[in-house]
């Protein structure tokens, strides 16, 4: 019996260090590129993701073909000609938020640092973002920069082309605990 | 007793350091891919004279002009076939994302034309082929100047045709499209009422904007007597983000269904050649999804 309860125990203390698990409610994932004749941008809004606040760990990952643009043909050649979703149908990111006390109410900037995967190509990153301790919820919001070049996606030199150099991705999260 | 404690404790960390990757992994799991269709198999809604399967995404509207000169081999008295040029002005809409509306009018036999195109199926993982259907109807008002006793249904024309295309990679697309055309009225002795025919064309990219085109429309049951050839066309086409530039080569000077698929006079092998291009300009009407 008190070796069962000493397992029991001894259990709890070491996968409580699995942590406490929060997957997305709510997501949208913006992107804006602003250029010489026409900026561009597109939102989606099924983005995926988890955040295991215990060990820091943050996941997401986005379904190219889910972004929506206002110009369909726009989209279409986003997908068929740039990012080449059919290939690459998905954007991820994997690493570790620094930064992160559970504990502490309001707003808290934070980073992430990993491993950015888009267009096939991965890249380390180090992305700011700020969250937000609901009562049970949490909140992430996050501002960055892609350069196109770093993930192999050509920018076409032809007349008439519109694709900036970079675009500035936006994150919206919301989780539950799972 | 201290084994299990071990067990307990190594599986722990074990399961803590592969955290990470497990989150994306799990996410894998989760996700449902939900369009898996493939985009763009060609370029434009036109392969050379025929069309291709693809149609217009819901509320875009394109503008296309399609032009073909004189025949090449006409000598350098008509600037080789550039004194001479035959036109088209035509409007296709997007319904939805699958069903089309389109017409035009093409100065060649005066001819109006009007159609309606649906995407029955898009290629994706699971189906092999995107299959469009078109059912055109053409109405051919220069026949008033020869035959002035003419009804207008008696100068109706009438094509359905299934378009059926892969995209085998990429840069690598072919398409059938077998064709029916009703001309409700023909010279008897040279061809029939009811034609069939059967399409063939391909698109090869050489750059990401830029391909080689071809098609071909091999008449099956004409009349023996027809003085007309199968419609040959090749050519280069540019996209460039909302244009589609096509310069094409092709032995028809018509650009309606009836012309091309069955009234094309030039011999392709002489040289009855005419140089002309397409260009397509596509307008979203309405933004937001």
């Amino acid at each position: 019996m008190k070796g069962f309860l000493l397992i029991l125990v001894w259990s709890l203390i070491v996968f409580d260090g699995l942590g406490q698990r929060y997957i997305v409610e709510k997501s949208t994932v913006n992107f804006f590129s602003d250029a010489t004749i026409e900026d561009i941008s597109a939102e989606n809004t099924k983005a995926n993701s988890i955040i295991n606040t215990q060990a820091g760990d943050i996941a997401f990952s986005i379904a190219m073909r889910e972004f929506q643009f206002e110009k369909k043909l726009m989209q279409e050649h986003f997908n068929e000609k740039y990012l080449e979703s059919e290939k690459f149908p998905k954007a991820t990111f994997s690493g570790k938020m620094i930064g992160f006390d559970q504990a502490s109410k309001g707003i808290q900037q934070v980073r992430a640092t990993g491993r950015l995967t888009i267009h096939g190509v991965t890249a380390n990153v180090d992305i700011p973002g700020a969250i937000e301790v609901q009562t049970t919820k949490l909140v992430l919001k996050s501002r960055f920069i892609v350069k196109l070049a770093d993930y192999n996606i050509k920018i076409p030199q032809l007349m008439w082309q519109n694709i900036a150099e970079q675009v500035e991705v936006t994150l919206n999260f919301t989780y539950q605990p799972q | 007793m201290k084994f299990i404690l071990l067990f307990v404790t190594l599986f722990g960390i074990s399961h803590l350091t592969l955290a990470q990757d497990d989150l994306l992994a799990e996410m894998e799991q989760q996700e449902k891919v939900t369009n898996d269709f493939i985009l763009g198999t060609f370029h434009g809604t036109r392969m050379i004279n025929g069309h291709t399967v693809e149609t217009k995404h819901r509320k875009s509207l394109e503008f296309i002009i399609t032009h073909r000169f004189g025949t090449l081999n006409s000598g350098g008295y008509n600037l080789w076939g550039l004194d001479n040029s035959s036109i088209r002005l035509g409007l296709e809409y997007g319904i939805t994302d699958r069903l089309g509306v389109g017409m035009g009018r093409s100065s060649f036999d005066k001819t109006f034309d009007y159609y309606l195109k649906y995407k029955l199926l898009r290629q994706s993982k699971s189906i092999p082929f995107t299959i469009t259907a078109l059912g055109t109807a053409s109405f051919q008002a220069s026949l008033r100047e020869k035959f002035p006793t003419l009804t207008t249904s008696e100068k109706m024309s009438y094509v359905t045709q299934v378009l059926i295309a892969r995209k085998f990679s990429s840069k690598v697309s072919f398409q059938l499209a077998p064709a029916y055309l009703y001309r409700s009225t023909v010279n008897q002795d040279t061809a029939v009422n009811n034609l069939l025919s059967l399409g063939m064309g391909g698109r090869v990219k050489v750059t990401r904007s830029m391909a080689i085109v071809a098609e071909y429309y091999l008449r099956l049951n004409e009349h023996d007597a027809t003085p007309f050839n199968d419609s040959i066309g090749l050519g280069i086409e540019f996209e460039t983000g909302g244009h589609v530039f096509q310069l094409v080569f092709t032995n028809s000077l018509g650009m309606a269904e009836r012309s091309f698929m069955a009234e094309s006079f030039g011999d392709y092998f002489e040289g009855d050649i005419h140089f002309g291009f397409n260009i397509t300009r596509t307008f979203q009407l309405s933004g937001k999804k």
